[in-house]
């Protein structure tokens, strides 16, 4: 994985609330057996809204989403996040997600920032016009105007994406501990 | 570890713990892995790329199911049918390729085993009490009515899970829903979930795991219970659980990848041992009168919109937040509603029993009940129904559910998901409304444009037989 420190850029300032993974890629898009190529049916239903965010030219390239509340609920599909790394986008911040998409956008490098309402509020006023920073390393979120939010972040994810660790890589060197679980496992629950 | 009374959740995830980290991450043991042809291939082509084995794959099971046409898969001559949508058989064949590839049990399209992953590991026996089990699919939730720890993981996960058998994992929450009381006539558990995720909302159980207690639950089926513990999800928790008893037991025992023997009592004795302590202690409690319960539809496109079937489509100005009525107006745009309109008024064109959450047994026969020697109406264009595995459907089949289903109009298919979602060639057309017993009415979840209304399998039968949203209780009297 490589390593993330900062995103900055534009934002596009999408704002909807129960964003599940069918709209970020509808299944129709999941009958691929590779990681890349996604971006073009992310949101598919959206964009086919006249005047949508996603094909306003003011935004075009940015690397930052702004939603509202539980983004990413529904289908556990990662391919929501690969979707989201596909159109380029390498970090969203909204008030909440859901517990499996924020797990398989860290497993991405996709940064999924939780920040307050209020934030978001203000956010979605600065992206219309400006760029906005997020500093991985200092947890903040900040603007050209001033704002500086500052986030929460799980410290082992945050310790993996500021050194781009593999996760199957670290947890295949606690060998001797996963085979000592699994001689305890076949004597107490020998079922199993 | 957690000291004194411990909930369900707590004891199980405790006797998974390898390897506890200072802030709090765990390493958790995964002792049951389903895998479908949707969320593996790429997990498969990382392994390969690596050059890493399948850690444990007598703990793993492939099965597919997502888009497996249910049309027939055989011709006359007894031959393999070809799947006509290329990327679909490209997937399937990469996990017929990939499951011996790696030593891993793969039951394929045309054996009477095969069906939904979370209909086949039940039946099964691989989803056993006090395991804990994942699948890269959100709905493994369902597993957790037989008092496993299941949840959904993403495809980096199921990687993980298959290089290494573990997971890295914090401890959720736990909330614990008690419903007390008997579910009224014609109310069943679709109903209750439905309820339960109206009431907490879409996001009310995100980052915890879901007990389900209180004598409805107890006196509740196993299917019942897989049927409300599967949707737990959609109220935002990645699991669901409900403690073992005796039926748990019951419904196990002698299935194909239970415990046989002297294994069985121990395990028996050991699952014993599994209920929440008295005293336990929950981060949340929600408590539901199970009379409260109507039977239940949904209007809009989150779960959480979910109206009793004498209601009405509620107005987006009667919602507190600002976000909520933005939401519902958008909603009733999709669905083509108009706020007061009475639910028990909107016609619907296509009918479809199945899903993981609603394809056993039990369902098919609640269903069959309000059919039995009725016809769909003429507006009805499509009726399916699709039988969550094919044992599901060999044992309907000896109960004639199949010949009252066909005298009544509907498509009797081969298992798999289905309608429930867009990705096989069972759809909903666009613009088209469906009285659907799947879990999800999101947006184009059904297919582009579909209008999803969620509901029991007996008020599918019923909005079947009328052509628009019934109140079951109507014909069951």
């Amino acid at each position: 994985m490589t390593p993330v420190r900062a995103v900055e850029g534009k934002a596009i300032p999408f704002g909807r609330a129960n964003v599940d993974t069918d709209i970020i890629i509808p299944a129709k898009w999941l009958k691929t057996i590779s990681r890349e190529g996604l971006g073009r049916g992310a949101f598919e239903t959206v964009r086919a809204e006249p005047g949508n965010v996603f094909d306003d030219p003011a935004y075009v390239g940015a690397p930052i989403l702004i939603a509202g509340e539980n983004f990413g609920c529904g289908s556990s599909r990662e391919h929501a996040a690969w979707a989201l790394a596909d159109l380029g986008i390498k970090a969203v911040i909204a008030p909440s997600y859901s517990d499996i998409f924020s797990g398989n956008a860290f497993k991405n490098g996709l940064l999924a920032i939780e920040l307050p309402r209020a934030a978001i509020d203000r956010l979605m006023e600065v992206a219309k016009t400006d760029p906005i920073s997020i500093d991985l390393e200092h947890q903040t979120v900040t603007t050209r105007f001033q704002d500086r939010f500052t986030f929460e972040i799980d410290p082992f994810r945050k310790h993996c994406l500021l050194n781009g660790l593999d996760e199957v890589g670290l947890t295949l060197a606690m060998e001797k501990q996963i085979a000592g679980f699994e001689q305890k496992r076949e004597l107490e629950t020998p079922w199993l | 570890m957690t000291s004194g009374p411990r909930t369900l959740y707590e004891k199980i995830w405790d006797a998974h713990v390898v390897e506890r980290r200072e802030d709090g991450t765990c390493l958790v043991y995964i002792d049951r892995h389903l895998v479908h042809e949707v969320t593996s291939p790429q997990a498969f082509e990382a392994l390969r790329m690596s050059g890493r084995k399948v850690r444990r794959p007598d703990l793993t099971l492939a099965v597919p199911d997502h888009n497996l046409p249910t049309t027939a898969r055989l011709d006359a001559q007894g031959r393999r049918l070809p799947i006509a949508d290329p990327e679909s058989a490209q997937q399937l064949a990469a996990l017929e390729r990939n499951a011996p590839a790696f030593g891993i049990r793969y039951i394929g399209p045309t054996d009477a085993e095969q069906g939904i992953v979370h209909v086949v590991g039940p039946e099964q026996g691989f989803t056993l009490p006090g395991a804990t089990l994942v699948c890269g699919d959100s709905h493994t939730a369902a597993h957790g009515a037989l008092g496993a720890l299941a949840f959904g993981i993403g495809t980096s996960e199921v990687e993980h899970v298959l290089a290494t058998q573990t997971l890295l994992l914090k401890q959720s929450k736990s909330m614990n829903i008690r419903v007390e009381g008997e579910l009224g006539f014609g109310v069943t558990p679709k109903d209750l979930i439905l309820h339960i995720i109206g009431r907490i909302g879409a996001a009310g159980g995100t980052g915890y795991v879901i007990e389900y207690s209180g004598s409805t639950i107890r006196d509740m089926s196993v299917e019942g219970r897989l049927t409300v513990s599967n949707m737990s999800i959609e109220a935002g928790a990645r699991a669901g659980l409900i403690a073992p008893d005796d039926k748990t037991f019951d419904y196990l025992k002698g299935r194909p990848m239970a415990p046989k023997g002297a294994d069985w009592d121990k395990a028996v004795a050991y699952w014993r041992t599994l209920p929440s302590d008295p005293g336990a202690s929950f981060d949340a409690i929600v408590e539901i009168d199970a009379a409260s319960v109507a039977p239940t539809v949904t209007w809009g496109t989150s779960p959480e919109d979910v109206v009793p079937i004498l209601g009405a489509v509620p107005d987006p100005d009667s919602f507190a937040e600002q976000a909520k009525r933005d939401a519902a107006r958008k909603s009733l745009d999709y669905m083509g509603l108009t706020p007061g309109q009475k639910l028990r008024e909107v016609g619907v064109e296509n009918i479809f029993i199945g899903s993981c959450t609603n394809s056993r047994i039990e369902d098919l026969r609640a269903a069959a009940a309000v059919l039995k020697g009725r016809k769909r109406a003429a507006n009805v264009k499509q009726a399916l129904v699709v039988p969550g595995s094919g044992l599901v459907k060999r044992q309907a089949e000896a109960e004639g559910l199949d010949r009252i289903f066909i005298e009544a109009g509907f498509e009797w298919r081969e298992p798999g998901c289905s309608a429930c979602l867009g990705m096989n060639p069972d759809k909903v057309p666009a613009g088209e409304r469906c009285a659907s017993t799947s879990n999800r009415n999101f947006v184009g979840r059904q297919g582009p444009g579909a209008r999803t209304h969620l509901v029991s399998p007996a008020m599918a039968a019923a909005a079947a037989v009328t052509g628009k949203l019934t109140d079951v209780r109507e014909l069951m009297r």
